[in-house]
């Protein structure tokens, strides 16, 4: 395939990344690899959006830091880039709407750089005005790149956490975008689309990706063990590691903030307004 | 509050390539041997074995002791020691450690031949001459049962005089290892068992298998690392067939000339 026959795609990751750790960088760096092997897909940047404050997570340290600590972390990646927009919004904000607001901006970059196709900036200009009608999320994009959710198992399954998701967010995550999942147990991740009726539906939409060097550094064990004074060298970018050292964060009592408090999203839901 | 006992961890192995998770064995063990308030870890050497060993897609020494150089640049009490990787001939474990711990003893004695009384360092904790420990992980502790590998007087060396430290990951069970072994329980006290809870099971391996497939391994090594590895081509399909059909030297070497034991 010639490349400009390629679909671009532009992965995003919403997530605490509290800390980030090498273990979402290799996220990324899986999930090009694979898509670029199918010969169909050209990854051309990675985006980590981080969650803002409003989500109440427990443990969840301020966005600021969040957010240092990814730019840190991705300066020595040509392709992954840190956004704040999520992260700098009053309050929580739905995956499906954070999908919304990038694709957008994906639209109007692309629209910018085309100005002398115009025929392309009519296509660009239809998917923009289909998007925008949210009851149209089955509409093909056929020449602006596609955002696509890069996640872990642990994401995909929350799917099925009650009230932790609006059901036509999901059907609009995986209909209108799509998911790239990394996960190390691959049947459980199949078992799961194949158990769900809207992730079924739309699992053409969703690439399980295989990850066979087992990597469980997550951010959780990384917390607990600065809490302890244990080392985290190399399980992180050194510079991060140091980031933390230098702003003492993680400690028993960041680890306390929102202990009492619901997460956001499950607030949100499971008002009365909710659907 | 007696004084911490000093020590120096040594990590032989192909280290082809050295990794992230290669580097963290020296901070796990470290952090696990000064909280048991005996030890204060003074030093660490990566010790890349040499050609010699005939394992197979082993590259060559220069291209492995330059690839840890890189990655322990960062690092200000982790060096690379080259004297193993330089000799003619695959070198015993044990013959390696006399060797450094040979050298630490003498750099002590000069050091300390300069003071004439209790040193002079407020912070200097130490009085004694560091010892020399085996830094390694789980997958090294089963080696001592494949026959041939090692000789019983070289496992009784490495565990009663100098001593282990090993790094578990993954599913590996080293207190069975230990256990299964006449001479490793015997010395249990001198080995130290340190869990590494984040399983994280970033091989050379995989490492290498990656490279071949043309994947990605950033963030499973040092950028320095990966960028000589892309400069000299190394770990290709051809690189992983090199000593195919050789037999690893241990295997030869032991039948033929084993190493004489101290007390001989």
């Amino acid at each position: 395939m010639e490349p400009q026959d390629l679909t671009k795609v532009v992965l995003l990751a919403c997530g605490s990344f509290n800390p980030i750790t090498n273990m979402h960088l290799r996220m990324f760096e899986l999930a090009r690899d694979y898509l670029e092997d199918t010969g169909q897909y050209i990854v051309v940047r990675g985006i980590i959006s981080a969650v803002g404050d409003g989500y109440k997570k427990k443990g969840l340290i301020e966005a600021c830091h969040r957010v240092d600590m990814a730019r840190l972390a991705t300066d020595t990646s040509d392709w992954i880039k840190v956004d704040a927009w999520e992260s700098q919004q009053p309050e929580w904000v739905e995956t499906a709407k954070v999908m919304r607001h990038h694709y957008k901006e994906l639209m109007t970059a692309e629209q910018n750089n085309d100005y002398v196709d115009t025929a392309k900036k009519r296509r660009i200009e239809a998917t923009k005005h289909a998007f925008e009608d949210p009851s149209s999320y089955h509409t093909r994009r056929d020449n602006g790149p596609q955002l696509k959710l890069l996640c872990g198992a642990d994401v995909l399954e929350s799917f099925g956490v009650p009230n932790l998701w609006k059901h036509e967010d999901i059907a609009e995550i995986v209909g209108r975008y799509g998911l790239v999942c990394i996960t190390r147990n691959g049947c459980d991740a199949h078992k799961f689309i194949h158990q769900s009726e809207v992730l079924w539906k739309h699992h053409k939409n969703i690439h399980v990706v295989r990850e066979w060097v087992t990597n469980e550094i997550s951010a959780t064990h990384v917390r607990r063990a600065l809490c302890r004074g244990q080392t985290v060298r190399y399980l992180l970018p050194d510079p991060v590691v140091s980031y933390i050292r230098e702003h003492g964060l993680y400690s028993a009592e960041s680890e306390q903030k929102n202990a009492d408090v619901v997460l956001a999203p499950l607030q949100r839901h499971t008002g009365p307004s909710s659907s | 509050m007696s004084a911490r006992i000093p020590l120096v961890l040594l990590a032989c192995g192909s280290f082809n390539p050295i990794t992230n998770q290669h580097m963290r064995l020296f901070e796990l063990a470290r952090d696990h041997l000064h909280q048991t308030g005996q030890f204060q870890v003074v030093g660490g050497i990566v010790s890349p074995v040499s050609d010699g060993y005939g394992k197979q897609g082993l590259v060559l020494a220069k291209h492995r002791i330059a690839m840890a150089r890189l990655a322990l640049q960062s690092s200000d009490w982790v060096s690379v020691d080259d004297w193993e990787s330089q000799q003619p001939d695959w070198t015993e474990t044990v013959v390696t450690m006399r060797y450094h711990y040979g050298r630490i003893l003498k750099q002590y004695q000069e050091g300390t031949g300069k003071d004439s009384g209790p040193t002079t360092n407020p912070h200097h904790l130490t009085s004694s001459s560091p010892r020399l420990k085996l830094l390694c992980g789980a997958d090294f502790l089963d080696t001592f049962k494949v026959p041939g590998l090692w000789l019983d007087d070289h496992v009784e060396e490495v565990a009663g005089r100098f001593g282990l430290v090993c790094v578990s990951r993954g599913g590996l069970e080293p207190e069975l290892a230990v256990h299964e072994s006449e001479t490793l329980s015997r010395h249990w006290r001198n080995i130290f068992l340190v869990r590494e809870w984040v399983r994280n099971e970033t091989s050379a391996t995989e490492v290498r298998r990656a490279l071949r497939r043309g994947l990605s391994v950033k963030y499973l090594l040092p950028d320095s690392v990966i960028k000589y590895i892309h400069q000299y081509n190394l770990y290709t399909g051809d690189s992983e067939l090199k000593n195919k059909d050789v037999l690893l030297r241990p295997l030869t070497k032991q039948t033929e000339m084993p190493v004489k034991t101290l007390d001989d």
